[in-house]
């Protein structure tokens, strides 16, 4: 029962699995960059949780083809993939503005690790 | 008139973008286009004000691209947004003034990335604002979002490290909100807020819809500081630069409130926040809670800009309870409240940034003496108390009488009695600042051996922004009919059920 | 020109305003100027109140309705009886407290006079503000306006002392403001306006439970200031303040516009049958009572004049809200001219304890030994303020605590005839002793005749004047007796039938 329900849904266990992994990273970590990862990893389940109900069996990429007709069942639903793309985007700024701060952090500290990180600014403070 | 939607933010990007290229050559010429910019989009705002006021609230959509929503996005200008955009671009326009100086003291060398910046957080707001689709809205969102970390991180030395922590949260915040909005998208099939709005009332009991409502209001209750959310909030505050917190402070989280607002009025169906799922009065409770923790915090902080930051936590908490309070005079003044604290804040960061440049002082015990030598700055700074703490005329006291009048009118005695208890905490923290600055200098034993401040205002490009702040201020309180009869009476009418 | 008559209510509030602003530009730079802006702006405030005595009598009101500040309710003012027997104790008695003033801040040598006499002519603007208000919007406005004008005079000496009082008097000061707010809401909420109309505009059907918390919330927002106990103790603190302000402000305009607040709640917001009913009256008179009684024992124990005078002041406002609570035509009657005789009196006693503080640097009633050798003019006016205040004829006190007196026999209620009485005796026992000794008793440093400056002693005597002959001619000055008529009439429909 519990085989088959993993089974028929599993997209979405490994969804679940890796937006966990994600927030734990993110809040549990000592270490910056492993936040860093852990909030990539975080935003990646949910680009897959937009994009996984998106996919259809069979069909294809959303382009009017003569041969195959206008029946909406065979071609895949754009939306999605514009919105997940456009998403990714904002993500990839993300992650990119977070390393800017941990490369000052790191030059200025020499450290990435949280706590001893709080305790060098407090020294030299 | 028909394009005033699409021009508020695209006035401001273009501006940012411009500014970032000027600003390679110029930083004068950075700083110029940036102020256009803005001034352009303020005056589009207030067309925008004056389109509603006209035409009795009759919203001005605009397809981008001319792509017919529900395909396309649209920009939807109506009496909520229009109030919004001015604020927002109101007060970018007013920290733009104020900025130069401030900025040459506190980021010497980086100014040229700030106005580009600044710029940036203002379009994002402005299009949080119009954008009449909820995915776009998203996009806005981290478009203000990752300039305002820029603007935070260039702060003192903490600064950085507790920008992270605001990005890390920050984004923690928008992946719910994105979750929840994959979640509507896939139960309605558009992310179109006026179809959302169509397709909704048939889905009330959905448990799809329900998860994505939670999704949605927990992301941006984390990016709005909702108590118990707020955590990231005082140390970004406390070591930004006071420019950016004036800009910041005032507008950011309250742009987050609004997209619940927007979401709990116009997108899902009346009554789906209060009958079927309570998150209003969810956020209603943790508002309260809020108020009294930001408040009681406050009271014990050294450092003025971490005081203000505590009492933002408190303050956010009069606009969430106007939601919580689900009924029309609620919110008008949890509204009202979002011109009152977004003026009030940002004259109370500028007046820091103001003393920080001519004295050097950011902790409350060195502010003995400053009344005398910054006697003007210190009478708009006793006004931003007095409408802190909700003392009639000033703005501040509309709200809160609002509020106290959707408290009595839904029977919420422990809000009510949560309104009341804040006015005086919040004039316990703030009085005791107005005690220090006006405190003689030459009979106080604690500066004793201090030299004399010098007598002398901040320079005009932020003396005269913060006048005009304080002047708004008193103007907002005695005319708050004229706002609340002319927009947020509108804007609260689903409410009256 | 009709512009100018009709709005006379506005242009009363604003010209202390502008005065306020007119001090503060002129600064140190030149003094007589300065004082001249408060003198004229004295006599203009003045001159625009008395001006609409015979109207209000002959039945005018005179309405000002400026712009709405919430949803249908306007920022109004409206001149009625009530109103203007308040404005005109206070603005007549600020034209005297300006020039004692002068005389005390200059011979005291005091700091910051600038800012003393701006902030005092806000309090005068706001204190006129809630004479006129008419509704309880713009009341609450004035009224915390000039909670806040007060706290500048409060922390005047600068001294750590007065900061702490300065911060208990905010807090308090806040705290009645916004518990009023917070009735006001409720008001608003269960009768949907909240504009003064004589004889009250609330219902018994609005629910008993709401009703009392009205009251509730009116009570701390009015006893704050009105100095019922238990919530009196940050008036006698405030008297670090200058003595002008202890006069003028501490023993009149402030607290008198808490008690002020007690007219308009009983008379005008719940109307006296209303609070009959309810049982609040009652609450309010026994509250009244024992402050009464409790005030005038402190006062016995008090060796600081301020202080002793302070208790005093406690004792005498709780008078004029027992009056009101009593709920009877007399004792509203004696209430509302008590209003005005105590604070003739009271000023009387506030500027001699002033003029001796200065001239001889004396604080405390035991070292007034002989003073009336030396000050013989200032005593005697203290004099005729402490019998006044004990309730002999001939002086003002006495026809206000004769009403009184009958008030409560109409009303049944013989305990407060007690209460009147034995408060009389102890009225008696610590002011009448303060002035056999600075006759009677002899001391070394009190000889030669040496009098305080004239801008003294002129105010003194003309308050001490005004005491004597509002007891005499209780009509004769500036219609008094006729305006507190006229407000019982409005309030309970009964008449009097013209001036005694």
């Amino acid at each position: 029962m519990t085989a088959d329900f993993l089974l028929s849904r599993y997209p979405y266990v490994l969804i679940a699995v890796l937006f966990a992994i994600g927030l734990y990273g993110m809040t549990v970590k000592r270490n910056l960059m492993k936040k860093i990862i852990g909030m990539t990893i975080f935003q990646t389940s949910i680009y897959l949780f937009f994009i996984q109900g998106a996919t259809k069996q069979g069909a294809t990429i959303p382009v009017l083809d003569p041969e195959l007709g206008p029946s909406a069942e065979l071609y895949i639903n754009p939306l999605p993939q514009v919105i997940v793309l456009t998403a990714i985007v904002v993500g990839v700024a993300i992650t990119g503005v977070a390393l800017s701060l941990i490369l000052v952090l790191y030059r200025r500290y020499g450290t990435l690790d949280e706590v001893e990180l709080l305790r060098r600014m407090r020294e030299s403070a | 008139m028909s394009q005033i939607p699409a021009l508020i933010p695209t006035s401001l990007l273009l501006a940012s973008l411009l500014s970032l290229l000027i600003g390679l050559k110029s930083r004068r010429g950075a700083h110029w286009t940036a102020l256009l910019g803005a001034i352009a989009a303020f005056a589009f705002s207030l067309m925008g004000v004056k389109a509603m006021i006209d035409g009795d609230g009759e919203a001005i959509r605009y397809a981008a691209g001319n792509w017919i929503p529900p395909i396309g996005i649209e920009f939807v200008l109506d009496s909520l947004s229009a109030y919004m955009t001015a604020i927002i671009t109101f007060i970018g326009v007013i920290v733009l003034i104020y900025a130069p100086r401030s900025l040459a003291l506190e980021t010497p060398g980086r100014e040229r990335m700030v106005y580009p910046s600044m710029t940036l957080v203002l379009a994002g707001l402005v299009g949080m604002c119009l954008t009449g689709d909820v995915f776009n809205l998203y996009v806005f969102l981290e478009i203000a979002a990752l300039a305002a970390y820029a603007l935070l991180a260039i702060g003192d030395r903490g600064a950085p490290v507790a920008t992270l922590r605001y990005l890390l949260f920050g984004a923690i915040g928008g992946g719910f909100y994105l979750l929840g909005v994959a979640y509507l998208y896939y139960a309605t099939g558009t992310v179109n807020m006026a179809d959302l709005s169509m397709r909704l009332p048939e889905l009330m009991e959905s448990q799809a819809v329900i998860v994505a409502a939670v999704l949605m209001v927990v992301g941006l209750g984390i990016k709005m500081a909702l108590f118990p959310f707020h955590f990231w909030l005082p140390d970004v505050y406390t070591n930004a630069p006071s420019v950016s917190s004036a800009l910041i402070a005032p507008v950011m989280t309250k742009v987050s409130a609004y997209a619940i607002i927007r979401l709990f009025l116009d997108v899902f169906p009346p009554g789906f926040f209060t009958a079927n799922l309570p998150l209003a009065q969810t956020i209603g409770w943790f508002s309260a809670a809020g108020i009294i923790f930001g408040s009681v915090l406050a009271i014990a902080q050294h450092d003025y800009r971490r005081m203000l930051a505590y009492s933002s936590v408190g303050q956010l908490g009069y606009i969430g309870l106007g939601i919580g309070l689900a009924n029309p005079i609620g919110m008008i003044g949890g509204l009202l409240h979002i011109v009152n604290h977004a003026l009030m804040k940002g004259l109370l960061f500028m007046i820091g940034g103001a003393v920080r440049l001519r004295f050097g002082v950011t902790k409350i015990p060195d502010f003995v003496g400053v009344g005398r030598a910054m006697p003007w700055t210190m009478v708009a700074f006793t006004v931003g108390v007095l409408a802190m703490v909700g003392i009639p005329p000033t703005a501040g006291f509309f709200s809160k009488w609002y509020l106290l009048l959707g408290s009595a009118e839904a029977g919420a005695w422990v809000w009510f009695a949560v309104i009341i208890a804040s006015s005086l905490l919040s004039a316990i923290y703030f009085f005791r600042v107005v005690e220090m600055v006006y405190r003689d200098p030459e009979s106080d034993s604690a500066v004793e051996d201090r030299e004399p401040l010098p007598r002398g205002e901040a320079p005009a490009s932020m003396f005269w922004p913060i006048t005009i702040m304080a002047v708004s201020i008193m103007a907002v309180g005695i005319f708050n009919v004229l706002i609340v009869s002319a927009l947020l009476e509108r804007v609260a009418a689903p409410l009256g059920g | 020109m009709d512009l100018l008559l009709t709005n006379r209510a506005l242009f009363a509030i604003l010209v202390s305003a502008f005065a306020a602003v007119a001090v503060a530009l002129t600064g140190e730079r030149n003094r007589n100027l300065r004082e001249s802006w408060t003198v004229l702006a004295a006599l203009a405030k003045f001159g625009i109140v008395a001006s609409m005595v015979p109207g209000v009598l002959a039945g005018q009101r005179y309405d000002v309705n400026l712009l709405q500040i919430s949803p249908g309710i306007e920022l109004a003012l409206r001149v009625d009886p009530a109103g203007i027997l308040f404005a005109m104790s206070a603005s007549f008695l600020w034209i005297l407290t300006s020039f004692y003033a002068f005389g005390y801040m200059r011979g005291g040598k005091e700091k910051k006079q600038t800012r003393f006499f701006a902030w005092l002519a806000v309090c005068l603007s706001a204190t006129i503000g809630i004479c006129f208000s008419a509704n309880l919007l713009t009341f609450v406005l004035f009224y915390e306006i000039l909670s806040v004008a007060t706290y500048p005079l409060v922390i005047h000496a600068g001294s750590e002392k007065a900061y702490r009082i300065g911060r208990q008097y905010l807090v308090y000061a806040i705290t009645a403001g916004i518990a009023l707010v917070g009735g006001i809401a409720l008001v608003h909420n269960a009768a949907g306006s909240l504009d003064f109309v004589a004889g009250g505009f609330l219902e018994a059907e609005m629910g008993t439970g709401l009703l009392w918390a009205i009251f509730a919330c009116f009570f701390i927002g009015f006893g704050v200031k009105a100095g019922v106990m238990p919530i009196h103790s940050w008036l006698p603190n405030a008297m670090i303040a200058p003595t002008p302000v202890s006069a003028l402000l501490h023993a009149v305009a402030v607290v008198k516009a808490g008690v002020f607040g007690f007219v308009r709640l009983v008379g005008y917001t719940f109307g006296p049958d209303l609070m009959g009913v309810l049982g609040a009256a009652a609450v309010l008179a026994a509250f009244a009572g024992a402050t009464i009684l409790l005030a005038s024992f402190i006062a016995l124990t008090k060796d600081d004049l301020k202080a002793r005078l302070a208790y005093s002041t406690v004792g005498h406002l709780s008078y004029i809200v027992l009056g009101v609570a009593l709920l009877a035509p007399q004792a509203m009657l004696g209430a509302a001219f008590h209003m005005v005789t105590h604070a003739a009196m009271k000023i009387t006693l506030f500027f001699c304890a002033g003029a001796i503080y200065i001239h001889t640097g004396k604080k405390k009633v035991s070292q007034l030994d002989g003073i009336g050798r030396q000050m013989p003019l200032t005593m005697a006016a203290f004099g005729v303020g402490a019998i006044g205040l004990v309730g002999i004829p001939t002086i003002g006190g006495f026809i206000s605590k004769w009403y009184l007196a009958a008030g409560t026999i109409d009303a049944g209620a013989y305990i407060f005839l007690g209460v009147l009485l034995v408060s009389g005796i102890l009225n008696a026992a610590y002011l009448v002793p303060i002035v056999t000794r600075a006759f009677f008793r002899t001391s070394p440093d009190h000889t030669r005749f040496d009098e305080a400056s004239a801008l003294m002693v002129v105010p003194i005597a003309l308050t001490m004047t005004l005491s004597i002959l509002l007891g005499l001619f209780p009509d004769a000055i500036f219609n008094f007796f006729s305006l507190a008529e006229a407000i019982v009439e409005t309030v309970t429909g009964t008449t009097f039938g013209g001036a005694t």
